[in-house]
């Protein structure tokens, strides 16, 4: 995937784009606003991540408005020190698509990148999911894997159907909080590693082999384990 | 620093201000000069009517006396007239009159006065003039006619009592008002001084609190007077401040301690693996363990930093009406599981409809750090009890557990900032959960309560229910 990093911290965006590049991406950098906005504006990319405070005259809340302003729709992570709940509603308002507050983990700034170009491109209405031999059918919401039929409570099916339309990415728990919970807080139990366990009791315990595996330091993926 | 910027006070204020730069000076003054003037009018408009009206009975009788002589002369001729006038001049009638009959040709007929005065030459006109009256020197009010047979009839009043009169009141007003001038430098000086000594009391004050005596009071006399008002309102501003400088130095006093642990502890683990590291995997738990100990910073930050976003109130303008029922509803679910793991049974008691005016996620955020609470302190095997109901127009959320509890002693306590006691120093923790759920009950005008549940802690959210009209 192509992606544009917006940063004007050296040694963050030096952490960011060798990351970026070791997880196998293309990157182009820019450490002020103008030439963010020029780069993004005249190329392609499949997704930017961009700090909200940068020189240049442009900040990154201004970059997206202009960007958003000439129909580009190109996913865009905010990525910024400022963290107050105000300031992650104004950064999704002005055509943000994700935010996350600095310091982060860069597991899971990837994580959400990926996630970002995934749902630009497979939003069609998709009513069947299908990870290996595991099936979701999003019309009658009945799960079955292989010819068994899986019986999920309302809450471990959205889960279930978050990971898999997230299949092949890794997905953290503060994703998961967000996207099937809509908490936007960590909680300092491990709430999400029970229900995940839970999920996994049902969806691959029976089963001879696992498509719900633990990404050390990171988070999940659901994939099939052949390639 | 500290010194120019005391020198700069000190400039600004000079130690002795001129007489004119007084307030008490100026509000005397001016309230010396609005009485003096109103009462030099008042007086003035008395004397001017005084002498007016005096001057106007004389007029009078001398009119009256004219056309009684004139009626006179008309009646019985000259004869009568001079019979009149000679009557009037030895007759204690008129002892002020003056009387004055000139013949044809000039020469004086009768009266008492020695000659004809200069420069009297009109008829019906009003002269005021000097005078001889029988020799001595006087000031009359006089009037003069011609009669029919050529002769001038001349009639007049001796004023010059009247005069002395004037003289006399005039001196008296000049005296009342160099008196009433002293007396207005002296209420000037009594009020200065009044002043200087009611705001000598809030000067030395603020100025000793300025100087870093933060204990120190504006005295209050207890007459209950404005300055008394006054003095009340900046002592309730003075504790006001003083108690937000106690939480501010609380707060830093325990970011030095709670934050320095997690920091020296990471630096502590970062330089004994650079020092002592023999292979990579020693180097990388090492790294990793203090990458854990950084988040955990972070994490405390992001605490504190949300407290005080909540205190601040800015998320007010968030504010909606909404349900707490399907939010509580979906805590539950997401902690039983985690209950269930523990051992721990979760007794939900949940009432709908639950309307409260408030922010969704802050709600979920303060009911999420209880339960954590009550997770983490609860025994395997025991139960926690998790209620929500309506009771007298308020929404009771109750989180109850039978862990160690908080002792009494402390439980005024542990909604202060990094505040930990003692059954809980060797758990995981911030010591800021219950700061936030008591910032969240705040934001919603409502309380956190922390009650004994022997044992364990019962902790009870009060919020006004949201009755809207419909």
């Amino acid at each position: 995937m192509r992606i544009l990093v917006v940063e004007d911290d050296k040694d963050v965006a030096g952490f960011v784009l060798k990351g970026l590049r070791e997880a196998g991406h293309t990157v182009e950098h820019a450490d002020n606003g103008r030439d963010g906005l020029f780069l993004a504006a005249s190329e392609n990319f499949d997704a930017i991540i961009l700090d909200r405070m940068l020189p240049g005259g442009i900040d990154g809340l201004r970059l997206l408005e202009t960007l958003r302003g000439q129909d580009n729709t190109t996913p865009v992570l905010f990525l910024s020190a400022l963290g107050q709940v105000d300031d992650r509603v104004k950064g999704l308002k002005a055509g943000g698509d994700d935010y996350l507050t600095k310091p982060f983990a860069f597991a899971e700034l990837l994580a959400r990148v990926e996630a970002l170009t995934r749902r630009g491109k497979s939003d069609g209405p998709a009513t069947r999911l299908q990870v290996g031999d595991l099936e979701m059918d999003l019309l009658s919401r009945s799960v079955r894997r292989g010819p068994t039929k899986i019986d999920l409570q309302p809450r471990e099916f959205r889960l279930l159907e978050y990971l898999m339309r997230h299949a092949g990415q890794v997905v953290t728990r503060t994703m998961l909080l967000e996207g099937v919970w809509d908490y936007h807080f960590d909680p300092q139990t491990n709430v999400i590693d029970v229900h995940i366990s839970r999920l996994r009791q049902k969806i691959d315990k029976p089963f001879p082999t696992a498509l719900l595996h633990t990404v050390r330091n990171a988070g999940y993926m659901l994939r099939s384990e052949e390639p | 620093m500290a010194k120019s910027s005391v020198e700069r006070v000190r400039r600004q204020r000079p130690a002795r201000r001129g007489l004119w730069r007084s307030a008490g000076v100026r509000f005397a003054l001016v309230y010396a000069v609005v009485f003096g003037l109103s009462a030099f009018v008042l007086a003035l408009a008395l004397w001017y009517s005084a002498l007016n009206l005096l001057q106007r009975q004389v007029q009078a009788s001398i009119h009256a006396d004219f056309q009684t002589l004139i009626e006179h002369d008309q009646m019985g001729g000259l004869p009568s007239l001079e019979a009149a006038i000679q009557e009037r001049l030895a007759g204690s009638l008129t002892p002020d009159g003056i009387y004055l009959l000139k013949g044809q040709n000039g020469q004086v007929l009768m009266g008492n006065l020695d000659q004809w005065p200069a420069g009297m030459s009109q008829d019906n006109a009003w002269y005021q003039l000097s005078v001889r009256r029988q020799g001595v020197a006087s000031i009359a009010l006089l009037q003069m006619q011609k009669m029919p047979d050529g002769s001038s009839l001349l009639v007049g009043r001796d004023v010059r009592m009247r005069t002395k009169l004037r003289n006399v009141l005039r001196a008296g007003l000049i005296w009342a008002l160099g008196l009433m001038i002293a007396l207005g430098i002296l209420g000037a000086v009594l009020i200065r001084s009044l002043f200087q000594r009611t705001i000598r009391d809030i000067s030395i004050t603020t100025g000793a609190i300025a100087r870093g005596d933060i204990t120190r009071r504006v005295p209050v006399t207890g007459v209950g007077d404005e300055f008394d008002e006054l003095a009340v309102t900046i002592n309730d501003m003075l504790d006001r401040i003083a108690r937000l400088m106690d939480g501010v130095r609380q707060v830093s006093n325990a970011i030095a301690h709670d934050l320095r642990t997690p920091v020296t502890r990471a630096r502590a683990r970062l330089e004994d693996a650079a020092l002592h590291a023999r292979s990579a995997e020693e180097m990388q738990a090492a790294i990793d363990r203090a990458t854990e100990d950084l988040d955990g910073i972070v994490a405390v930050f992001e605490a504190l930093l949300r407290i005080s976003e909540i205190e601040a109130g800015a998320r007010r303008a968030a504010f909606a009406s909404l349900d707490l029922a399907p939010v509580l509803l979906d805590l539950d679910e997401l902690y039983r599981a985690v209950a269930e793991e523990r051992e721990i049974t979760l007794e939900t008691e949940i009432d709908a409809p639950l309307m409260v005016f408030g922010d969704r996620e802050l709600m979920q955020q303060a009911v999420v750090n209880l339960l954590d609470n009550a997770l983490k302190f609860s025994p395997p095997g025991s139960s926690i009890r998790f209620s929500a109901r309506l009771a007298h127009g308020a929404v009771q959320i109750v989180v109850a557990d039978r862990g160690p509890g908080i002792a009494e002693a402390d439980r005024k306590r542990a909604t202060e900032r990094f505040f930990r006691a003692e059954a809980a120093r060797s758990t995981a923790g911030s010591g800021l959960g219950l700061s936030l759920v008591s910032a969240v009950a705040q934001l919603h005008n409502g309380t956190l309560h922390l009650q004994d549940n022997e044992p364990g802690l019962r902790a009870v959210i009060c919020l006004p229910a949201d009755i809207s009209p419909d």
